[in-house]
């Protein structure tokens, strides 16, 4: 049978069980479209979570990124896993015992405020849409390059089916699907992992071989590949080039950024009890790790395999590098793709790859005849060219693409389902028919659903040129605007409405201007980015990526100044918030 | 339940929390960024420690944490019999 055949097979399989999924699990309440009737199991909550949240960036992206960035990857690694420890101690319970549909919905009984809860509202579907961008890309690019279809056909397809499930069944639809998911994208993430950590060193679990001995070389994969890039001029694999305070402060941007997205939050108002969403949080985090600590061994495995190939033969030797006519097949597929390019500069027809930026290695290249770098390679390639790069059978790679699809749908479903309860919950619902049947707000709800998808397939037909900066803006926006008030919301009574509105309006402003002001995303048309992005005119050293930090700071010190020059909140509302502390009911 | 009861659980779950987080603070900003290249001086296996920490250890202890953390908030329920049924 040949791949696509075969490719064909598989993915059109895991549509076949999605679809079976939907039709089983429809909703048939509000409260099952929202929060799948609070009748998940904390273990199939942890397994949907982590479906929601492994995005296409996480199963196709990061690695590649890791394998580039060496060091400096830990920042996606730490900082998109500790996350659910903010989430499980500060937010989950409490949002759990607070007990209704929509992040907003708690800002808004929290903060006595219908502007409040429009500023959540606004917050929450500029997070989300910038994130549903990224997915449908990542949809785009398995269909384009698996199933050789156009890019519009698959994008339709794709759509078609998130339609399917996510309008019919609501959240109660999508969980299900979501652990079906899970289970597709982890085995596609480990099981190609497992066999090329037995190829590399002959131990089979990723996590180890990531730090053994290479088979027969006495050195170990990290010192090997730290040796091999510093002789190529790139910065030692282990080490990083980013200074500390950027590091540390893009680790905790995506740290409270995850804590403060809506589609995962929402997540944890589906179980029955308190306990099981901190339990919830827990196998979330397993369910997640299992899948970050499998990423950094592939992208050096990855990185490992690419420059080998590169570079077969002693670094400066005449005949050191790969001879271009000889390129293995897969170099050819992804040259197709145009993710992969060559360039001979030289002209000795064969393939240089090393680092051209780096002003100290310059006289050495020179002296090898190097004129150049030759190799340019697309992030995104490294984990699904990984099984062709190791040379494993059709299935695995099959089983790859069907996980990379796994991963982007299920987080794009879990998006459209928050924007879609925004519309028809806070919006339709809560603010301007306040008086609608229930009947009605689901049929609000699917309508929006089916809205929000059309906007999402646009975005992925016509994704503007900065999807993948993006990303990057949908963290710094969760943890500087809505992190903090709900934080605040819990364990700090006086945070009035005035304080909430203040500090969100305060982060999001400065979130957005700074890094408008920088890379310049949605007001090109007004002349951004307006300053250079470089360090030196970074304020106090933090690049953009990582600004959602001072965002959240000045957030949390407007919010708590303006509640104390400000009345305190009604009595009833700290009541509620007494309420909320506690997992059980209290009397009185 | 009282309403000191109540103040007692809350700052029973408080330190609780500080505790978790001073746990999740060591071991990724602590080992795995301020403390990295001293940590990366030390060899495990064939990791420099402080990488170690930064690209497994950490996601390894922040599992732990929450796990940790749940299982010690459902003893505080217990305690103040506010478990729900």
């Amino acid at each position: 049978m040949t791949l696509q055949t075969l490719t064909y097979l598989v993915v059109g399989a895991s549509f076949a069980l999605y679809i079976g999924i939907a039709v089983w699990s429809r909703a048939h309440s509000t409260s099952d479209f929202y929060i799948a009737g609070k009748g998940v199991s904390p273990l199939a909550n942890g397994m949907a979570t982590a479906a929601d949240w492994m995005s296409a960036a996480s199963f196709i992206s990061m690695a590649g990124l890791i394998a580039f960035l060496g060091y400096d990857g830990s920042v996606y690694l730490m900082g998109w896993t500790g996350g659910y420890v903010l989430l499980a101690l500060f937010l989950a319970p409490y949002l759990r015992k607070f007990g209704k549909f929509t992040v907003p919905e708690f800002i808004a009984e929290r903060y006595y405020s219908k502007t409040a809860r429009i500023v959540a509202v606004i917050c929450l579907i500029l997070i989300s849409f910038t994130y549903v961008a990224g997915q449908m890309r990542g949809v785009g690019i398995v269909f384009s390059r698996f199933l050789e279809v156009d890019v519009t056909v698959g994008l339709t397809i794709g759509m078609g089916i998130v339609f399917v499930y996510a309008v019919l069944g609501g959240m109660k639809g999508i969980t299900y699907t979501q652990v079906a998911q899970y289970c597709v994208l982890i085995c596609a993430y480990t099981v190609p992992a497992i066999f090329i950590a037995i190829q590399i060193t002959g131990n089979p679990i990723p996590q180890l071989a990531f730090g053994s001995e290479i088979s027969g070389a006495g050195i170990s994969l990290l010192d090997k590949l730290d040796d091999i890039v510093t002789s190529l001029g790139f910065t030692r694999y282990t080490d990083g080039t980013k200074s500390t305070t950027d590091i540390f402060c893009i680790t905790l941007a995506l740290m409270a950024g995850t804590a403060g997205l809506p589609h995962v939050i929402v997540r944890f108002f589906t179980v029955p009890k308190v306990r099981d969403a901190r339990a919830s949080a827990g196998y979330a985090l397993l369910f997640i790790a299992i899948l970050y600590t499998t990423a950094p061994a592939v992208g050096a495995m990855a990185r490992y395999n690419l420059v080998n190939t590169i570079q077969s033969g002693e670094v400066g030797a005449a005949d050191g590098n790969l001879v271009y006519d000889e390129r293995p097949e897969w170099m050819h597929t992804w040259q197709r793709t145009g993710l992969l390019s060559f360039d001979d500069k030289n002209g000795d027809g064969r393939i240089q790859w090393y680092n051209d930026t780096n002003p100290d290695f310059a006289a050495t290249a020179a002296s090898y005849g190097w004129q150049g770098n030759e190799l340019t390679v697309d992030n995104d390639i490294m984990v699904l060219a990984n099984p062709e790069i190791a040379g494993l059978p059709n299935w695995v790679i099959a089983l790859v693409a069907a996980g990379a699809i796994a991963a982007a749908l299920s987080t794009a479903a879990g998006l459209l389902l928050v924007i879609s309860a925004a519309v028809s919950h806070d919006l339709v619902k809560g603010i301007f028919l306040p008086d609608i049947s229930e009947k009605k707000e689901l049929m609000a709800g699917r309508i929006a659903a089916a809205f929000a998808i059309m906007v999402a397939g646009y975005l992925g037909f016509d994704p503007p040129g900065w999807v993948a900066q993006v990303v990057a803006f949908a963290f710094g926006l969760a943890a500087a605007s809505l992190f903090p008030v709900i934080l605040l919301g819990i364990f700090f009574k006086r945070t009035n409405k005035e304080g909430a509105i203040a500090g969100m309006l305060t982060g999001l402003f400065f979130t957005v201007g700074y890094i408008e002001y920088f890379k310049g995303l949605f007001l090109k048309w007004a002349g951004a980015p307006w300053g250079e992005n470089v360090a030196e005119h970074w304020l106090f050293g933090i690049s953009p990526e990582g600004i959602g930090v001072i965002g959240m700071l000045l957030n949390f010190f407007v919010a708590i100044s303006v509640s104390y020059l400000t009345p305190p909140p009604p009595e009833r509302v700290q009541h509620m918030v007494e309420q909320i502390r506690i997992p059980r009911a209290i009397e009185g | 339940m009282t309403p000191e009861n109540r103040a007692a659980y809350w700052r029973a779950n408080l330190q609780l929390v500080f505790g978790c987080l001073v746990l999740w603070f060591v071991c990724s900003y602590g080992f795995g960024i301020l403390l990295v290249d001293v940590l990366n001086s030390v060899r495990f296996g064939g990791f420099r420690l402080g990488f170690w920490f930064a690209q497994q250890g950490s996601i390894y202890i922040f599992v732990g944490v929450i796990f940790f953390y749940a299982w010690r908030m459902n003893k505080l329920d217990q305690k103040y019999g506010v478990r729900e049924d």
